[in-house]
């Protein structure tokens, strides 16, 4: 794209640069905006339907989406209110950090071929290296309410996600050692073909991985049942106990924009990327390179498949939080370090053996 | 100084380890609390690192930087390595401390006797 | 020097004459990574401080991922400031009790600190830049990222890490293509700081043991949220 505007519109290099950069953040923050928005709505829809609660399923417009806009407008118009013994710089600054840490992971994340931000072939290591710098958000909001719950919610959530770090690495290196590569638009496009051709089914290994993978990652985003950092019936409402209004829903943004992430990365190590369960494109004989219209159209297709597969994924994270009971904090740590990691590890061991005695694959 | 008016190379680089350097250092100096001190260690650790990273970088220096290869690259890994397998030491002698005489203030950590 | 921004700053001026964005990046970086830097020594605040630190630490990855040290940049995000900070924020908040959240210097040793590390600063500085052998650069203009990124970062390091060095091996004594010497793999080091890790697990695990010698110590969570400023 970038070699397109200099040469047709004769652009220079340094303001094609600038503008694809600020044309990539500007679509970043809409999707995680406009996708907090949905997610919400699907939300309140599905804990509908799960736990037969009444009001969703009545209010709002057709399809109640008029109940998320009236939601934006409330926290839009919300007085902010701060602690009085808070501290004042590290409480407004906590929301943001979250956020940036989410909007800085979807730097690294593809969308279709060719639809990143920024291809790097460190891409799987930086995408979790940045997601877990969302903690620090949290950290600082516990520390700067100067609330004993928002302090209780903010230690439960670093110890948790320091833990659960160790298993889910584990769990990514598999994929990016069968691929060979940490870019994450080679793994993709290493999963084309059937969708038999997914890590996911690539032999006995990879499937329990992509299960651990799933728990890590559940816990990883800190939502139920191991939302132990707001657990809202122990402590009140955890590390945003003290937050409202737009800094709160920085929070939630963060929240929903760092699920999609790692349903995102769940789509592209496990579950083939852009590539479609069944291959449309190449059985009608098209591919990014054949023209124009046709590879613009093979890179919709394929957005299209990745979006319902990261979505896809967000609504099995909402489905089990409407129907698992929470952990217990001694129970989640159990989880991470008696259960997650020596499966993980194990799981590790078989897929590299897996490799060594099937090269080809079987 | 003609600093300004390079494009960016080693120097530039080096100078950002310097600041990082000596900022860590007087942090280690000033500080009376023991984290504060650590706190100061991980700026020198970091200063250092920019310094390899900088001399092993092939983009900075061209192929001039075919003389240090991976060096760079590597011992900075090691020096993150390390620095993480310190800080989990450090913080555990710290609370210890902390536990034993309840301050962190390391002027009061004068007691040989234990 | 034609655009306005570039010739305010010409560290800024590409080759070709517009908004360098490798410049302009760096300069973003340092500036962010050395100011915070100072600030972390400037405040008393120990919590603030270890914020100011880690947002430091964090340009300084950048700083990394401009030099086309990728690997080295995301290990730098997720050991240093993922694990080894969050671990140190910690040790902050279990012992941030009200006399310890700020512990004020003297204003002599503060003084003192200042004009050592100055004159320390003005050496290294010489040094920096005064060295002619590294003072040359290549920077050609491009954006540094993108003409990096065509190569695998982390491969090489990987190999050397198992011992085999793709820029001339000296096991198979096999010369670099560059500059036709052979270097030896990290291979014992790579073993060495495997063990020493285990080893620095179980001593942090030893010497952080709970111990209840006196009450007075509390147990960090639960006491120090009464103290909280």
């Amino acid at each position: 794209m970038a070699e397109y505007l200099i040469q047709t519109m004769g652009l220079p290099g340094w303001l094609t640069w600038s503008l694809l950069a600020v044309l990539s953040a500007v679509l970043i923050l809409n999707l995680m905006a406009g996708g907090a928005l949905v997610f919400i709505w699907a939300e309140r829809k599905v804990s509908a339907r799960i736990q037969d609660r009444l009001g969703p399923t009545r209010t709002g417009g057709r399809f109640g989406w008029l109940q998320s806009l009236a939601d934006g407008i409330k926290l839009l118009a919300k007085e902010d209110l701060m602690p009085e013994r808070a501290d004042k710089m590290l409480f407004r600054v906590a929301p943001y950090v979250s956020f940036c840490a989410s909007f800085a992971a979807f730097i690294g994340l593809p969308f279709a071929f060719d639809m990143v931000a920024l291809r790097l072939n460190v891409g799987v290591f930086y995408v979790v290296a940045v997601l877990g710098l969302e903690v620090f958000g949290v950290i600082l909001a516990g520390y700067a309410s100067a609330s004993k719950w928002s302090l209780f919610g903010a230690m439960r959530e670093a110890a948790q996600v320091v833990s659960y770090e160790v298993p889910l690495g584990m769990c990514i290196v598999v994929p990016v050692m069968l691929a060979g590569t940490m870019d994450l638009v080679t793994i993709a496009e290493k999963q084309s073909g059937w969708f038999t051709n997914w890590y996911l089914f690539h032999d006995p290994f990879t499937f329990v991985v992509f299960w651990v993978y799933t728990t890590c990652a559940v816990a990883s985003v800190n939502r139920a049942p191991f939302d132990l950092a707001e657990a809202e019936s122990e402590l009140v409402a955890g590390f945003h106990t003290e937050y409202s209004g737009l800094r709160w829903s920085f929070f939630y943004m963060a929240e929903y924009s760092s699920m999609f992430l790692v349903s995102g990365l769940a789509a592209i190590l496990f579950l083939g990327g852009w590539n479609g369960p069944v291959p449309i494109a190449s059985l009608l004989g098209l591919s990014e390179g054949s023209g124009e219209s046709t590879g613009a159209f093979v890179r919709l297709l394929g957005l299209a498949n990745f979006l319902g597969k990261a979505t896809l994924g967000v609504l099995f994270m909402m489905w089990i939080r409407w129907t698992l009971p929470r952990l217990r904090i001694d129970q989640v740590m159990t989880t991470c370090l008696k259960y997650c990691t020596p499966i993980a590890a194990v799981m590790f061991a078989g897929a590299m053996t897996w490799l060594w005695v099937f090269p080809g694959g079987c | 100084m003609n600093l300004l008016f390079d494009p960016v190379g080693v120097s530039h680089y080096l100078v950002v380890g310097a600041i990082l350097f000596t900022t860590g250092l007087v942090c280690m100096v000033v500080k009376r609390n023991a984290l504060g001190v650590l706190m100061g260690i991980e700026l020198v650790l970091n200063g250092a690192n920019v310094n390899f990273v900088a001399f092993g970088s092939p983009v900075l220096r061209g192929e001039q930087a075919s003389i240090l290869g991976l060096d760079g690259q590597l011992i900075a890994l090691f020096v993150i390595l390390l620095a993480a397998a310190e800080a989990a030491v450090a913080l555990a002698i710290t609370l210890n401390f902390y536990n034993n005489y309840s301050t962190v203030d390391v002027d009061r950590a004068d007691d040989l006797k234990g | 020097m034609s655009s306005s921004v570039a010739s305010l700053l010409p560290v800024l001026a590409a080759a070709e004459g517009g908004l360098n964005w490798q410049g302009f990046l760096f300069l973003l970086f340092a500036v962010l990574a050395c100011s915070l830097a100072v600030a972390v020594v400037v405040a008393d605040n120990v919590v603030r401080m270890s914020f100011y630190l880690v947002l430091s630490l964090g340009s300084t990855a950048g700083l990394f991922f401009l030099a086309g040290a990728e690997f080295v940049g995301a290990m730098q995000l997720m050991i240093y400031v993922g694990g080894t900070l969050v671990l140190l924020v910690f040790g902050v908040m279990l012992t941030a009790q009200e006399p310890f959240v700020a512990i004020k210097t003297p204003v002599r040793d503060k003084l003192l600190a200042g004009l050592v590390g100055g004159a320390l600063l003005a050496v290294l500085l010489q040094a920096a830049v005064s060295g002619p052998a590294w003072s040359g650069s290549t920077a050609e203009g491009g954006n540094a990222v993108a003409s990096s990124s065509g190569q695998p970062s982390a491969t090489p390091l990987g190999m050397a890490l198992l011992g085999v060095r793709v820029d001339g091996d000296v096991a198979s004594g096999e010369q670099s293509p560059a500059d036709g010497q052979v270097r030896s793999g990290y291979l014992l080091p790579f073993e060495i700081v495997s063990v020493h890790l285990l080893v620095v697990l179980v001593g942090a695990a030893y010497l952080a043991r709970s111990k209840r010698r006196k009450s007075s110590g509390g147990q960090g969570g639960g006491a120090s949220t009464g103290g909280m400023r």
